[in-house]
């Protein structure tokens, strides 16, 4: 084909200008009140909080344009691991340090210093079920328990209908889906079932679902436990709420009713919770949830995340950014952006709570 | 080179800089190769050690385990490729046959351009293809096979509810290897000598008996060749198997239940992220157990093409 001189003037020009113009990027240039916050800060952490986060990190840059925050969801063991070694500055966990933890060296911390840890996200874990005809299920927690250690094995076993009058439970084959790899939700899910139902789940609360169990399939990570339990029939698995997408989500027993997940009694039951025995309330948030709770206002079933940083930081470099951006997550207006993601907000006194040792950063 | 009698001197030509450049350059890159690859055996046994030396006191403290989990790990990546091999050998052959002996010349070059486009495609977007299209679709299929042919000890139930068995993963990693080995036949399937085709067609032969007796025998060494690298590639493939398989730690044959051996590649790539100390060493322990596995199967491939070495170009 025949090109011309201006013919490739244009395309030129176009190529140039494509160039130049896709430097000018979105969050440039918009907010409400820019300020002059700068430099870049890394966090690892857990995948749970990873949408929250990446809506935090999104409206934050935007206020701030100079800033850059990045967020990488690998998991909460590798962000612990990443902080104590210093290569993040701070990190997100769905459980708290442990003692041991505690008790080591923190590399990017003036030594001898403590770390901090702050409640920042707070989600409920839904039991998902992808059976069909099977428009509300109620389940209580030991026959949960009993699916999916495989000792109900069928949709319509009399322990189901029993707690279901009404419905028509299909004879299909019940497939119960965990996750496959280490997970934050898993932890929180055993935890729940080792207190309610200690007869039928024998088990201690793990990362790791428990190898005994021999009966079941496995997911990889948040997407792949949606994905099966969507693609599959007969399916029931447990998921973060905010990621339940269409699927059927059960109703769960608190003391004498069922209760759907939401927002609202997640909520309600971490304010519920009594703080972890032997932190300092000043410096950490850390709790022990109530699973056996039978208030029916709050669901029990909820995974609380983390922010884990230094009180007092060894370079003093990037400080001010950090407590910037840790103290917007806490605040109302992020905790509103959390709530658009499918979290339950943190309660205006937790808000304070974290606040102050936010502000108490070095 | 033509063999000289000890009486005669040979004369050796002069050597110009572009042929000690070349001889040079070629040297070198043979030796990088040997480099890279005592780098990466040097960088597994380091990282390995400890957790192959460490005593069950110290592997039970690290919430970890080796030696248990091995047979099982070799066992799910070998079945996992020997599977994958079995629906893309004869495919692969058959596609390659197709294009060099049977196809007009317009739709031959046509197919191997789209077999070489399925190549580029990544694992990931299998592994997405595998568990979002393709399990759904083969779970009715599974749960006629296990109603009807469940005596048979393959087919075995209780069936999976979701399709994400160890034939699935199979399925989906023959269509990953079928490029490479169809590429790789199609090349040797060209090159079989004209004069071998023409005298099996001056015989009378027709196109089968042609290809069964001029082109098979002088490409069993390559074909050989194309099935080690895709068996390669099977062994070693993570994200595809991660994604799709429901994975567990066991040795069954059965391949349409929930509980399915898992590869090592994908193992690794499960419990990294969130592992630890000792938990780290021996997952890259099971990876030079992959190296061991893959050195060895290539070693007996080596001992098969070896018997026929006039006909391969790597010897």
């Amino acid at each position: 084909m025949k090109i011309t001189r201006t013919g490739l003037a244009i395309a030129a020009v176009a190529a140039a200008s494509a160039l130049v113009l896709s430097g000018c990027a979105a969050n440039e240039g918009g907010g409400t009140t820019p300020s002059n916050l700068s430099g870049s800060i890394a966090g690892v952490g857990s995948s749970a909080q990873g949408s929250a986060q990446e809506a935090w990190v999104a409206a934050f840059q935007t206020s701030n344009p100079k800033a850059t925050v990045t967020y990488d969801p690998q998991g909460s063991g590798a962000g612990v691991t990443a902080f104590m070694e210093g290569g993040a500055l701070f990190a997100g966990s769905d459980s708290p340090l442990k003692d041991e933890e505690l008790a080591g060296t923190f590399a990017a911390c003036v030594p001898d210093t403590a770390p901090f840890e702050v409640a920042n996200y707070i989600s409920a874990i839904a039991v998902v079920y992808n059976v069909d005809g099977v428009d509300s299920l109620n389940l209580d927690s030991a026959t949960i328990a009993n699916i999916f250690t495989g000792k109900i094995t069928m949709w319509n076993d009399p322990a189901i209908a029993a707690l279901n009058a009404g419905v028509t439970l299909p004879a299909t084959a019940i497939t119960a889906v965990h996750r496959a790899d280490e997970s934050g939700t898993t932890k929180n899910f055993t935890d729940y079932l080792s207190k309610v139902a200690p007869d039928a789940w024998a088990f201690k609360a793990d990362k790791v679902w428990p190898a005994e169990i021999t009966t079941g399939e496995a997911a990889e990570k948040t997407s792949g436990m949606a994905d099966t339990v969507t693609g599959g029939v007969g399916t029931i698995g447990y998921i973060d709420l905010s990621k339940a997408g269409k699927l059927g989500v059960a109703n769960v027993k608190v003391g004498t009713e069922f209760v759907a997940p939401s927002a609202a009694g997640a909520a309600a039951a971490f304010a519920a919770s009594s703080p972890l025995e032997g932190r300092d309330p000043a410096t950490s948030m850390a709790v022990s949830v109530d699973r056996k709770s039978t208030d029916p206002t709050t669901y029990p079933l909820i995974l609380v995340s983390y922010i884990i940083g230094c009180q007092q930081y060894a370079d003093a470099a990037n400080v001010e950014l950090i407590k910037g951006y840790l103290g917007y997550i806490v605040s109302a207006a992020g905790q509103d952006v959390a709530a658009g993601v499918g979290a339950a907000p943190l309660t205006a006194a937790n808000i304070t709570a974290a606040e102050a040792i936010i502000s108490a950063i070095k | 080179m033509a063999k000289v009698s000890a009486a005669t001197i040979t004369a050796r030509a002069k050597a110009r800089l572009g042929d000690r450049v070349f001889e040079g350059v070629a040297v070198a890159a043979g030796v990088i190769i040997l480099a890279v690859l005592a780098a990466v055996a040097i960088f597994l046994i380091a990282k390995a050690m400890p957790a192959l030396v460490a005593s069950p006191a110290e592997l039970e403290r690290a919430n970890t385990d080796f030696w248990p989990f091995v047979p099982p790990l070799i066992f799910g990546t070998v079945w996992a490729a020997l599977l994958a091999l079995l629906f893309a050998l004869p495919l692969a052959v058959g596609i390659a046959l197709f294009i060099s002996h049977y196809a007009p010349r317009k739709l031959a070059q046509g197919l191997g351009y789209v077999i070489d486009l399925l190549a580029a495609i990544p694992s990931v977007v299998f592994g997405l293809w595998g568990i979002l299209v393709l399990a759904p679709a083969v779970r009715p299929l599974y749960e006629w096979l296990v109603n009807n042919v469940g005596w048979f000890p393959l087919f075995a139930g209780p069936v999976s509810g979701t399709g994400r068995t160890i034939l699935t993963v199979a399925v989906v990693l023959a269509v990953m290897i079928l490029p490479i080995i169809t590429a790789l036949c199609r090349e040797v399937f060209l090159q079989t000598p004209r004069l071998h085709e023409e005298a099996a067609l001056a015989l009378g032969a027709t196109r089968w008996e042609v290809v069964k007796m001029a082109v098979l025998p002088f490409g069993r060494a390559g074909i050989i060749s194309a099935t080690m690298l895709g068996l390669g590639r099977a062994l070693g493939e993570t994200m595809a198997v991660a994604m799709v398989l429901s994975p567990s730690i066991l040795i069954s044959f059965a391949l349409l239940q929930s509980q399915n051996p898992t590869t090592i590649a994908a193992n690794i790539a499960l419990k990294f992220p969130e592992a630890a100390g000792l938990g780290i060493n021996s997952l890259i322990a099971t990876g030079l157990v992959l190296f061991v596995i893959t050195f060895v199967v290539n070693a007996l491939a080596r001992l098969v093409i070896n018997r026929r070495k006039e006909f391969s170009g790597a010897n």
